[in-house]
């Protein structure tokens, strides 16, 4: 590909490139409509939502009122408690669990294939099939959960029927349903940490809790602290769950949680205003974490 | 050249793109193309004239899974187009529950319901902060719907608001007590007399209880709105209020812990209500279409629920009144007329649907056909009609019945006065939800605590905006 010379002359380059790669731009072209009737004009529509109120058939501007609106709503603390409820428990579950299954598999030296397949198969089920099914088990009268109880001889749980242990019962279906792919990753990491330095470990004499925490904790700090953060995000949005296994709200309204309040404020009171603002204050939080997570992936990079 | 081929093929793949990508984007509305032909009369009272050609939408048409009730539509389409010849009626028709209501709110935010659509007499308020419905009120007349006069006028003024008229009603109930036949039988009850107070109610439900089995004996909801909407109805039962006539909490009285105390009392104390809790609309239905569950809070057609999606058999229901029998929460739905749509469109509409839906003998109430069709008759509902009209329809659809209508007899020959929603309904239900599913599932819960803190979370409901 020999170009002949051509003027210096950077608007004609310009041109040149813009020509040389249209078609290119023809593709993208699909990409950018979808996005920006999809996925950008929502995001600035509902921005522009939050600070407009819709009533008598006129939309008018309210500056603040919708978020003064949400403030006041008795329902709107406890969704956030409830969120962060959810989001602590399922941070302890949803991160511990999967850290220490991957621990596991990984001292397997046959069948962990199998056992990779069968950790990750209950990501492959539909959520809603799965949630269906946590639902039966957990029936106080004829589910399975406390059928197991009575065998063992131990006591019967209201799982989710009681303000107690409501949240935990969405914690566990929801902790079964997503940790395959977090116990695949861990795992990931965890064979990428070099064997020597176990053996070093072991020849200075540490036992299996002090490798754990002196190797593979250090080892793996990075995709730990990056995981935790995605999960901090993925949980704060929680809505399915809640939503079928409690009708989203569970006994007292103990497992309503920010996303769930937004939809109900949209879809059941017709307070799109209201839902929009709620979901400009979730996403400032988001945003937050989310910066963190950028700079911890760019760290990780480094 | 071949740059310029290149460059042909990007152009016409952007602009393809583009096309398509606009077309989603419109929604189409029927409602914008004015009528054109001669015939048209911009004067509201004037009937519509048969030689006026007007193309109306309407949605709610019966969806084909629903084969006999779509042979008759469109056998009354094409009766209606004798009349009416230059009338098109295009039917839009949704598989499974026509209205959702969240997809009915988004659509009334989008502005895309076709020219007449289908709506919850509730949905007024939405309807009309989303500038969604045309007044009427000029064309909804004695000359347009003869059997006017013989029209409820409560149901009429729940689609009024400020004494315009935005819709004509389809149907309407009033709640009443379901109850399971064979179950109040097989328990040594009277299922021709259901519980008239809730001291029967608590009463029958022990006894049905007893049968085992994991039957329960009586059914609430607690999520999802419902909960509240029957705690509202229960309430109205016994004569006392959700908002009072001060814009205020009105049920943090004696009457509101009396609910609350005798649902505490049948769940935990006779434990009769079953274990299972938090349920929603559905789940009383199940329960009780596979005997497991006595009586419930109901609408007339839940009865038509649990018979066509459920299997169940109209000859083992029954109905009462509400215990209490004070009043009753009653409600309906209706079609209403998009605004911006034409004085002709309006007029072939409620001439529409005046055919389908408001002529004794025709279209709905043609009891005969519907029989022939393999349909249910016999259901006290809709019950709009009074007066002479009334006598007509019982007539009509006592001769064509389906099911033995004495079940209902109880729930008839004992009318509760109909009450329409609380202001705020689905905001209001769901802090009353919290009460419900409280004493639903926690033994120790306060029932002083559990309506304080309601009614503090209703006024600030009410309050807010």
């Amino acid at each position: 590909m020999s170009a002949p010379t051509l003027p210096r002359d950077s608007r004609a380059e310009f041109v040149r490139a813009f020509k040389r790669n249209l078609t290119a731009h023809g593709f993208l072209i699909g990409a950018v409509l979808c996005f920006s009737f999809f996925s950008w004009y929502p995001m600035v529509r509902e921005f522009l939502l939050a600070f407009q109120k819709t009533e008598g058939g006129a939309t008018r501007w309210v500056g603040w009122d919708n978020f003064r609106y949400v403030f006041a709503d008795p329902n709107v603390w406890q969704a956030w408690r409830n969120t962060l409820l959810f989001t602590g428990l399922a941070l302890l579950l949803g991160f511990l669990v999967p850290f220490v299954v991957s621990l596991v598999l990984n001292e397997f030296r046959h069948a962990q294939g199998y056992l990779r397949l069968l950790v990750y198969l209950p990501v492959m089920m539909p959520p809603v099939a799965s949630i269906l099914l946590f639902k039966y088990f957990y029936d106080p009268g004829y589910g399975l959960f406390n059928r197991a109880l009575e065998f063992l001889h131990l006591p019967a749980q209201d799982w989710l029927q009681s303000t107690d242990t409501a949240m935990l019962s969405v914690v566990i279906a929801s902790t079964w349903m997503n940790m395959g792919g977090a116990t695949l990753i861990y795992l990931a990491a965890l064979q990428g940490v070099p064997g020597e330095l176990y053996e070093a470990a072991e020849l200075d004499g540490a036992g299996l809790l002090r490798k754990i925490w002196h190797v593979t904790i250090p080892q793996t700090k990075l995709i730990l602290s990056l995981m935790l953060l995605m999960q901090l995000i993925a949980t704060m949005q929680v809505f399915v769950e809640p939503f079928l296994l409690t009708g989203g709200a569970g006994p007292e309204g103990s497992t309503t949680t920010v996303v769930v309040l937004i939809y109900q404020y949209a879809f059941s009171f017709n307070q799109y205003g209201g839902a929009a603002a709620l979901g400009l204050c979730l996403l400032v939080l988001l945003a937050g974490f989310s910066a963190l997570y950028v700079r911890l992936s760019r760290d990780n990079e480094n | 050249m071949r740059t310029n081929v290149r460059r042909n093929v990007a152009a016409a793949l952007a602009s393809a793109l583009a096309v398509t990508a606009l077309a989603a984007c419109g929604t189409s509305s029927s409602g914008d193309d004015k009528p054109q032909a001669s015939g048209s009369s911009t004067d509201a009272a004037t009937p519509l004239d048969p030689k006026a050609k007007v193309t109306i939408s309407i949605d709610c048409m019966p969806p084909a899974a629903k084969a006999a009730e779509l042979k008759e539509w469109k056998e009354d389409v094409a009766e209606f187009n004798k009349t009416y010849p230059n009338v098109t009626i295009e039917g839009r028709s949704t598989p499974g529950q026509c209205l959702e209501p969240p997809r009915f709110t988004a659509m009334l935010k989008a502005k895309s319901q076709p020219d007449v659509f289908y709506a919850y007499f509730t949905d007024l308020q939405q309807v009309l902060d989303n500038d969604g419905a045309q007044d009427v009120s000029a064309y909804v007349t004695p000359a347009s719907v003869p059997a006017l006069g013989d029209i409820d006028k409560s149901v009429m003024d729940v689609l009024r608001r400020d004494g315009k008229l935005y819709g004509v009603p389809t149907s309407n109930y009033t709640m009443g007590l379901l109850v399971n036949r064979k179950l109040f039988q097989q328990a040594g009850l009277n299922p021709d007399n259901p519980p008239r107070t809730w001291e029967e109610v608590r009463a029958a439900a022990k006894k049905i209880a007893a049968l085992g089995n994991g039957v329960a004996g009586f059914g609430e909801y607690s999520v999802e709105n419902t909960g509240g909407w029957h705690y509202t109805a229960t309430m109205y039962g016994l004569g006392g209020d959700i908002v009072g006539p001060d814009g205020k909490a009105a049920f943090n009285n004696a009457t509101g812990r009396q609910i609350v105390d005798n649902l505490r009392a049948m769940r935990w104390e006779d434990d009769s209500m079953g274990k299972t809790q938090l349920l929603k609309w559905g789940d009383l239905q199940k329960q009780m279409a596979s005997d497991k569950l006595g009586m419930f809070l109901a609408a007339p057609d839940d009865i038509t629920y649990m018979v066509q999606q459920l299997g169940a058999k109209y000859e083992n229901f029954g109905m009462g009144p509400i215990p209490g029998g004070a009043a009753t929460l009653a409600g309906g739905n209706g079609y209403m007329f998009k605004k911006g749509s034409s004085p002709d469109q309006i007029k072939a509409a409620v001439a529409w649907l005046n055919f389908k839906t408001l002529t004794i003998g025709k279209g709905q109430f043609q009891y005969d056909r519907s029989k022939a069709d393999g349909l249910p008759v016999g259901l006290p509902q809709p019950a709009f009609f009074t007066g002479a009209g009334k006598a007509k329809d019982d007539e009509l659809k006592a001769a064509s019945a389906t099911m033995p209508v004495a079940n209902f007899k109880p729930f008839l020959d004992n009318p509760v006065p109909g009450k329409p929603e609380p202001v705020k309904a689905q905001e209001v239900y769901k802090v009353l939800d919290k009460v419900m599913s409280g004493v639903l599932t926690n033994k120790d819960a306060d029932p002083a605590q559990l309506l304080g803190e309601a009614e503090k979370s209703v006024n600030q409901v009410l309050g807010n905006q």
